[in-house]
């Protein structure tokens, strides 16, 4: 089943057209990922799917349709997103960020295991919860926005190239997006510039180049396209 | 030695008062980056709210808390009807509409209620408190009382509660905050209505003293302004801690250093503001503030 489609997407800033009508799906439980170099408009297709920029053309999530709705109100159809830039709540703990997280579900006894739960996948935040956000590195920063993002117990998982960071810290967070589709069914919309690793990860892969979508199949056909390989896996 | 005693606790009295508006500034400052001018003229206007009630013979308290449920739902009407539409409009634009309320409420209300100054009950008994040797005014001591469980349960409020969280969330990164499906309009109005309400306190508290009359707060909204500068703009706990300093000060130097006496009290209110600004502009607890340009 398709849990997130669109069909001729459009998004602008002013008077700048980012995306020129794409087409894109997520699987239920599937994991995808939209590669491209910076500036194809990866983050755009994320903004648009979470009504932060203006669109034209069609998104649907789990059969509604969802352009032109508020983004407070499409976090509570249960779409989490880990934004460019982390989006950190420099001066409050890691603890208050992560109760932010589970803001849209309302409050009570489940935010407290979903803290459980989410300092089992990263114990590294458990340690520094009472710390301000904006003391944690860029890679803590990051595994702090996935970690937000589960809060919301979302069914889709937007990831804002969460490979900006350190080597470690990304195989970690990768490790855990894997485990995290595969154990709670959370279906994930990946976003990433390291093709490598990201069709490691995802069962379907869609490459973009200046706002359009020039190339789409499953991620292992991808990863042994030669023009894939030249351009984005380097080998 | 009784006279130091008495003045500083007088000066604490009024200190808590300019630190409540103070913090009403802060708050409304911290959300949106604008300075709320209106501040003063809103707690007045609140303070009239609180008037008439007790003029219809509703008791102390129930006007009291009567007065704070109308202040909060002001405040948010304000913002929402007043504040909203221009609220991505440049700074200068906000300024402007915040002096024209200020003056929109100043004209209502000496209207409706005329300019001629009133009495204003205070709830504490009127004989003096001996506190060893030295006497202390009730309300005074009072006063400090109403200002301290304010700021408690404010302190509380934004640190145990998840609608205090989300609006200290929406108030540092509003994007962010959208994504957490917090609504970001709303926890604006809401601080709006918070700040009123404090504001409306801090009006019942010092219209014993200073008396009722539209123009009460200019003098304390200066004051204000003074007590935000020297704790920081960024800071509410150093709003507080300085409109409590600069009551003391205020006090000390009317009482001490003779040519300034009553008459030159405000002045040193300016003065205090202009020497922050020069040698700590972040004031004593505040951040400076860092744009990425």
């Amino acid at each position: 089943m398709v849990l997130l489609e669109a069909r001729g997407l459009e998004a602008q800033y002013g008077w700048t057209k980012v995306l020129h009508g794409i087409d894109f799906a997520v699987e239920e439980g599937g994991i995808t990922t939209i590669l491209g170099a910076n500036g194809a408009g990866k983050t755009t297709t994320l903004r648009a799917v979470c009504g932060m920029v203006r669109t034209a053309g069609e998104i649907r999530f789990a059969g509604q349709r969802i352009n032109g709705r508020a983004t407070e109100d499409l976090v509570r159809l249960g779409i989490g997103h880990a934004p460019e830039g982390r989006g950190t709540f420099v001066n409050l703990t890691v603890e208050e960020n992560l109760r932010l997280g589970a803001y849209a579900r309302g409050g009570g006894r489940s935010v407290a295991q979903d803290l459980e739960r989410v300092y089992g996948y990263f114990p590294m935040l458990a340690q520094r919860k009472k710390q301000p956000g904006g003391t944690l590195s860029g890679g803590e920063q990051q595994m702090l926005a996935v970690a937000r993002a589960l809060m919301l117990r979302p069914r889709l998982l937007l990831l804002d190239e969460p490979s900006l960071g350190l080597a470690l810290v990304v195989r970690e967070i990768f490790r855990i997006v894997r485990t995290i589709n595969r154990d709670e069914r959370v279906s994930v919309l990946l976003v990433e510039q390291n093709a490598s690793v990201a069709l490691g990860l995802a069962q379907h892969a869609y490459l973009m180049e200046t706002g359009r979508v020039v190339m789409s199949g499953p991620a292992a056909e991808l990863r042994q396209n030669d023009a894939i390989r030249r351009a984005y896996l380097g080998y | 030695m009784e006279i130091f005693f008495q003045q500083v606790v007088s000066g604490l009295a009024t200190g808590g008062i300019y630190g409540s508006v103070a913090l009403a500034l802060v708050m409304i400052y911290q959300a949106t980056d604008v300075v709320n001018y209106a501040q003063g003229e809103m707690a007045m206007f609140s303070t009239y709210l609180a008037w008439t009630l007790l003029n219809a013979g509703v008791p102390y308290w129930w006007a009291f808390f009567g007065t704070l449920v109308i202040s909060f739902v002001g405040g948010v009407l304000i913002e929402r009807v007043v504040i909203r539409p221009v609220e991505n409009k440049p700074i200068l634009t906000i300024v402007i509409v915040c002096i024209g309320l200020l003056v929109i409420l100043n004209s209502v209300a000496g209207w409706i209620y005329s300019y001629i100054q009133k009495p204003f009950p205070s709830p504490f008994p009127p004989r003096p408190i001996m506190l060893g040797t030295v006497v202390f005014g009730a309300h005074d001591l009072g006063a400090i009382g109403v200002t301290l469980v304010v700021l408690a349960f404010l302190y509380a409020f934004f640190r145990f509660t998840t609608l205090g969280l989300a609006m200290r969330a929406a108030a540092q990164n509003p994007v962010s905050s959208r994504l957490c499906g917090i609504r970001v309009g709303w926890m604006l109005a809401i601080g709006w209505g918070l700040a009123a309400m404090v504001g409306a306190v801090a009006g019942m508290m010092v219209a014993p003293i200073v008396f009722l009359d539209p123009n009460m707060m200019a003098g304390i909204l200066i004051y204000a302004f003074a007590s935000a500068t020297l704790g920081g703009f960024t800071s509410p706990g150093g709003a507080v801690v300085g409109g409590l300093i600069v009551g003391v000060i205020e006090n000390l130097v009317g009482t001490y250093v003779h040519f300034i006496g009553t008459e030159l009290k405000l002045t040193v209110a300016l003065a205090m503001i202009l020497i922050v600004l020069v040698f700590k502009p972040s004031g004593l607890f505040g951040r400076a503030a860092v744009h990425r340009v």
